[in-house]
């Protein structure tokens, strides 16, 4: 650098902000290339039929019903299941006084499940849910298996939106009498369920996107009946899209593509939730 | 008068302690709720090392580290995991290539060089990018990443573990790129101001003050993504093949180790068989690498993480 002319320097220096403009829109490209794939290939299957059907040997004949039922269903119990859970553990963590190395080793145990690969929570579940308690490949089996696998995520970012709560907040009610708990109930979880809302929905949007557990604790691939229990077998939009995929035939994988579609809107809406209740909640406070 | 007094005065004690003993379960039930984190973990492993322990009792585990021939489905049978391990790898290192340059350059790009509305639009995109399910990632290497290779390098095979590391890669760029992109901004633009009045141009500043000052967060964050690519499960099945197969070439079909236990989990194979204890073993080994990854991240962080007030 010291035989160079300041010019020299410059040029470098313009040469690679110009390497990472390209690179970083080539990330963005790639996301383009993707959907546009995924629609060409996958639009001119998209019709009511499509949602209406069950799966079927014929590619002509394959629907979805059965699967995106099945997210539903999936969808719905894990909430029930994850968010009253997650939501404690933060409030546990982030609102109590850190009882000696408890919460600190509470916490690294949360870290590290975190990272855990979402296919050694299907081993879990299969072994624990569907075998030992003997849930079977139900809804339930699932939908326990998938809390688990969401609840880190949840405790999370329930963590952080009770952080931004103000303390003073806190301080003016203990100052009127109330007590820890009532504190928290009334006056904290209010201010911070926002945030929390948010950070649930993400989590279980990803739960939507999960496919190895779920073929790990045994959804079946082929499902051609709607579930009408808990306890029922059950499949869902990304195994339905992994079976059409895994097909040889060109037609499947263009059926594939519609699932894909159908599961890309189902996430989008959920986000735009998502989107919609962190703008609600910031035009509130001003 | 002393007596009234005092019984006011202790039923005043009742009723503090009757609202502490509300308190107190609701904290124990919170509590629970956050202990069901350890719980989870004690069972993850306990249950991997049941069956693990079953395995090597009729498999010698070193057999299983060091063996070079991956067949416990077929006779004559073979329990080296080698080949799995090194399908993974190939997977692994494949990704990195991908994702460790891209998500870089993008981090630096977003914090040092983007304006705000350009950030405001470039961060969104790379967070669908993260939310798109590994399944839709599998599809695409499957029909047009693989058809792609296909027209350049005509060697290709249907399934190989090319296509499958490049959609890896794809998939981990926005969590490289995130982590990258936080480390960076962290570096207090005090550090940055000194550079430039010693007469460093923009570049030199980048190269010399911040990315040495965030290179703890960046280090870390290549570790996850390597973490995370050897867990990935759905877009190497669909891509990557299900052979077992110990080699350097990429364009070749393979099997990764998350790839095999989905392929056992697919097929009926009864509990307390061999087979079935396969899937724990390797799962195990599965484990206990994202583990020490993580926890090596961790290492990083806290070991060099510069503190700037």
């Amino acid at each position: 650098m010291k035989n160079q002319s300041l010019r020299q320097r410059y040029a470098i220096g313009r040469i690679f902000h110009l390497v990472c403009v390209g690179l970083t829109w080539l990330g963005v490209f790639v996301l383009f290339i993707l959907l546009f794939h995924v629609s060409r290939e996958g639009v001119a299957w998209l019709d009511l039929q499509f949602l209406d059907s069950f799966p079927s040997r014929f590619p002509q004949k394959a629907g979805i019903k059965s699967a995106l039922l099945g997210t539903v269903w999936l969808i719905s119990f894990t909430a029930t299941i994850s968010i009253p859970v997650g939501v404690a553990a933060a409030i546990y963590l982030e609102e109590y006084p850190k009882r000696s190395g408890i919460s600190h080793f509470i916490e690294i145990n949360i870290a590290n499940l975190a990272g855990v690969p979402s296919i050694v929570y299907g081993i879990l579940g299969l072994v624990i849910f569907v075998r030992f308690m003997g849930f079977g490949r139900s809804i339930v089996a699932g939908s326990l298996t998938m809390s688990l696998l969401i609840l880190p995520v949840i405790i999370i970012a329930a963590r952080e939106a009770l952080r931004a709560v103000p303390t003073s907040i806190r301080q003016s009610a203990f100052a009127l009498g109330a007590t820890h708990w009532q504190t928290i109930r009334s006056q904290v979880l209010p201010v911070a369920l926002p945030g929390i809302l948010t950070g649930v929905i993400l989590a279980l949007s990803r739960a939507v996107g999960e496919t190895a557990p779920l073929i790990m604790i045994g959804a079946l691939t082929y499902v051609a009946f709607v579930p009408e229990g808990p306890m029922d077998p059950f499949t869902v939009l990304p195994i339905q899209i992994f079976n059409w995929a895994s097909r040889p035939q060109d037609e499947f994988h263009q059926v594939a593509a519609a699932g894909i579609i159908v599961l890309l809107v189902v996430l989008l809406m959920m986000n735009g939730v998502a989107i919609w209740i962190r703008h609600w909640a910031e035009r509130r406070q001003r | 008068m002393l007596d009234s007094k005092l019984s006011g005065f202790s039923s005043a004690q009742i009723n503090k302690k009757r609202f502490r003993v509300g308190e107190e379960i609701v904290r124990g039930l919170l509590f629970l709720a956050a202990f069901l984190s350890v719980i989870t973990t004690f069972s993850i492993v306990a249950v991997l090392a049941q069956e693990a322990a079953t395995f090597f009792s009729e498999v010698s585990f070193w057999d299983f580290l060091s063996g070079t021939k991956w067949t416990p489905l077929l006779e004559p049978r073979s329990f080296g995991v080698l080949p799995l391990v090194g399908g993974t790898l190939l997977i692994v290192v494949g990704a990195a290539l991908i994702a460790i340059p891209i998500g870089l350059a993008s981090a630096i790009y977003l914090a040092e060089y983007s304006s705000d509305q350009v950030r405001s639009v470039v961060k969104p995109i790379l967070e669908v990018l993260a939310g798109i399910p590994t399944v839709v990632y599998g599809y695409f290497a499957l029909t047009f990443i693989t058809p792609l290779l296909e027209i350049v390098l005509p060697s290709t095979k249907i399934f190989n573990a090319a296509s499958g590391s490049i959609v890896v890669g794809i998939m981990v760029l926005p969590m490289v790129a995130s982590l990258c992109d936080d480390a960076l901004r962290a570096v207090p633009s005090s550090l940055r101001q000194a550079g430039y009045a010693l007469g460093a141009t923009q570049f030199e500043v980048i190269l010399r003050v911040a990315l040495p000052a965030a290179l703890s967060g960046i280090m870390a964050s290549f570790v996850l993504a390597a973490s995370r690519a050897i867990g990935e499960t759905m877009a190497v099945t669909l891509a990557a093949g299900a052979t077992p197969n110990l080699t350097f070439n990429p364009l070749e079909s393979i099997q990764t180790m998350t790839a095999y236990i989905v392929q056992v989990s697919l097929g009926d194979t009864p509990a307390g068989t061999v087979e079935y204890q396969t899937i724990f073993a390797v799962a195990s080994l599965l484990f206990a690498m994202t583990l020490s990854l993580n926890i090596f991240a961790q290492k990083i962080l806290n070991r060099f993480r510069e503190v700037y007030d």
